[in-house]
């Protein structure tokens, strides 16, 4: 819709100008929780623990980055996350890109079976106990394999780039069968380059599960230093203050319980802060792929 | 089909159509898997990935119907029949468990459902180009923030020694809150986080829905001389009035489905009063007290209840809107 300024009412520049104030106002409450936790990460311990800090560090110092950076375990906990997201991102695509193909071919016999084979784990899942034994059982519990195939594939990404390729004309793949290309390459050749914004909606939506997934890494992983980033980052805030070795350090050094949790809040956020402006364009296109189909 | 598999097929068609015996189906299919293996064996992986992750489970299931012993394992431990339903029902945990589940559901559904329909109209309009962009972006971004930092987040701006929120109640003469351990403030908190990460995201759907509506309703409403308020209330939202109702089934469907994740990270037992919902209720007679059989039956009386009023909102959006979720 085009906007010509000079259509508008002194009643309906009062409305833009409220809404603005509006929209300014959920964006800055959005934005404060961030820039409050960043404040708290560069303050000196005593400030942050104090409550001293509201908008701008107090005491600025490093001295709780210092800390962070200089603990192994974060190092290992951020590359098992770097492992975690990429080995778990290519096996989700290896299965679900193929899977999704065949599931859109209408040749396919039994196809109305297994779209509702695959459907029906949406409306229905046996839950968190059943799911934890059937990994004990397949020995999988405390394992990097476990972690990267148990959660390879899931039916609403599968549905959705299901959905792609079906909206693909059949004319596109034509020329390719007539140079008598088999499934494999139309697949390859024709259907993924026309499918790039419904993969790259998926690979975001595999990359950021993964980064930020912490429930059943907290769960099925015992070996400290096999769990990722956000276990770790759980662990911090739960058990620091608890932790003698920590605490004896805090009358000589300026950080605290506070300023260390907010400086591996901050190492955790930055890198989806520097990926995040990249690909806004393509969750915002995804997000309606997936959304209701007719 | 294109015409070059229609060839392809041409003549398995016709037998299939003739339906004359077995034996023709069998060749016919015979016929098929060698010109069409392919397909089906792209298909194998997510299968098989399905059977063994999701559908074991679901045979695993029975163990909330058994005396399950890890020794035993699901198939060889003994019946019990409804015993572990029947002591769920007489568990004042779990009672409390699924009202909370209920009552935290209606208040995220009340305050956070209209949240990102408000914020779509509003952002409609908002005539700054680059400030809406702007805000847009930053909206958006709570979403792709994990739990845990999140959780960590509250936890420490909640704090009541070093948390912003009691330094400015303080300033305003108030005596700290300890409000992480009070029953009474977890639902406010967890429900406003929920907005405050969520609603940005959610508004991207209203938004494509007004994007869509047709702009020479506009145009002709400016011809008439209507204002831009009277324009959002006859023109916008009712064209996106499907979408809304849309939305609203799939959060009626979803309604068992709590972030129960959030609420292991933020609460306490001197909250779980009003915090403790049924998957946290599970988690913590299976995975912490290793209960598994009477958490399984929490487990799946939750995805009973979750799974009816998933179909039911699928038909009812069927019948709305001729519109099928999936």
């Amino acid at each position: 819709m085009a906007i010509n300024m000079n259509l508008y009412s002194r009643g309906d520049k009062f409305f833009a100008i409220v809404t603005s104030i509006l929209i300014g106002m959920f964006t800055i409450a959005t934005l404060y929780p961030f820039i409050y936790i960043a404040a708290v990460s560069f303050s000196g311990g005593f400030a942050a623990a104090a409550g001293k800090v509201v908008l701008t560090p107090v005491d600025s110092t490093l001295a709780a980055y210092k800390y962070v950076l200089t603990q192994p375990k974060f190092w290992n906990s951020y590359l098992n996350t770097f492992i975690y997201t990429i080995g778990g991102t290519i096996m989700s695509l290896l299965i679900i890109i193929p899977g999704a193909y065949a599931l859109s071919r209408p040749q396919l016999v039994g196809r109305r079976f297994w779209n509702l084979f695959v459907a029906f784990t949406l409306w229905f899942n046996a839950g968190l106990i059943p799911f934890f034994i059937n990994m004990r059982d397949l020995n999988l519990l405390d394992s990097y394999f476990g972690i990267i195939i148990g959660f390879a594939v899931n039916a609403f990404n599968l549905i959705l780039l299901r959905n792609f390729f079906e909206a693909i004309p059949r004319s596109f793949e034509e020329a390719a069968r007539m140079d008598g290309a088999n499934d494999f390459q139309v697949l390859w050749k024709v259907y993924l380059p026309l499918s790039k914004p419904a993969i790259a909606t998926i690979t975001l939506f595999c990359i950021v599960a993964r980064w930020n997934g912490f429930f059943w890494a907290m769960v099925l992983l015992q070996s400290e230093d096999k769990i990722p980033l956000q276990v770790f980052l759980r662990h911090t805030i739960a058990f620091l203050s608890d932790d003698q070795e920590f605490t004896a350090t805090l009358s000589t050094q300026p950080y605290s319980v506070e300023s260390v949790t907010g400086a591996i809040i901050m190492c955790s956020i930055i890198p989806v802060l520097i990926v995040y402006p990249f690909v806004q364009k393509y969750f915002e296109k995804g997000i309606l792929l997936g959304g209701v189909k007719e | 089909m294109s015409p070059d598999s229609d060839k392809q097929h041409g003549h398995a068609i016709v037998n299939v159509r003739s339906k004359r015996s077995l034996k023709h189906k069998m060749i016919w299919l015979a016929d098929h898997m060698r010109n069409e293996w392919q397909i089906y064996l792209m298909l194998l992986p997510t299968i098989i990935w399905m059977i063994v992750f999701l559908y074991k489970p679901m045979y695993g299931l029975q163990i909330a119907f058994k005396d399950y012993s890890i020794f035993r394992g699901v198939a060889a431990s003994p019946w019990v029949g409804w015993e572990h339903f029947q002591n769920l029902f007489d568990n004042d945990q779990f009672i409390r468990a699924f009202w909370n589940t209920i009552k935290i559901s209606a208040l995220n559904l009340l305050f956070g459902f209209p949240a990102p329909i408000l914020l779509a109209l509003m952002f409609n309009e908002v005539l700054h180009a680059t400030y809406k962009r702007t805000a847009q972006t930053i909206v958006y971004l709570p979403h792709f923030i994990s739990t845990v930092i999140i959780a960590g987040i509250v936890t420490t701006a909640f704090s009541p020694t070093a948390g912003v929120v009691n330094t400015v109640l303080g300033w305003l003469g108030m005596e700290p809150i300890y409000f992480l351990t009070k029953p009474e403030w977890f639902r406010p908190i967890f429900v406003g986080t929920g907005i405050w990460q969520e609603a940005g995201f959610g508004s991207i759907v209203f938004l494509a829905a007004i994007a869509g509506v047709n702009p020479s309703l506009y145009e002709s409403a400016v011809v008439d001389g209507a204002s831009r308020w009277q324009m959002m209330w006859k023109i916008t939202i009712p064209s996106i009035m499907t979408t809304i109702i849309i939305m609203f089934i799939i959060r009626i469907g979803n309604i068992m489905e709590v972030s129960f994740e959030l609420i292991i990270l933020l609460y306490q037992p001197s909250t779980w009063s009003t915090a403790d919902v049924v998957n946290t209720f599970v988690y913590r007679q299976g995975l912490e007290s290793g209960q598994y059989d009477l958490a399984a039956a929490a487990g799946l009386f939750n995805a009973a209840v979750a799974f009816v009023l998933v179909m039911s909102a699928n038909t009812l959006s069927r019948r709305y809107s001729r519109t099928s979720l999936w």
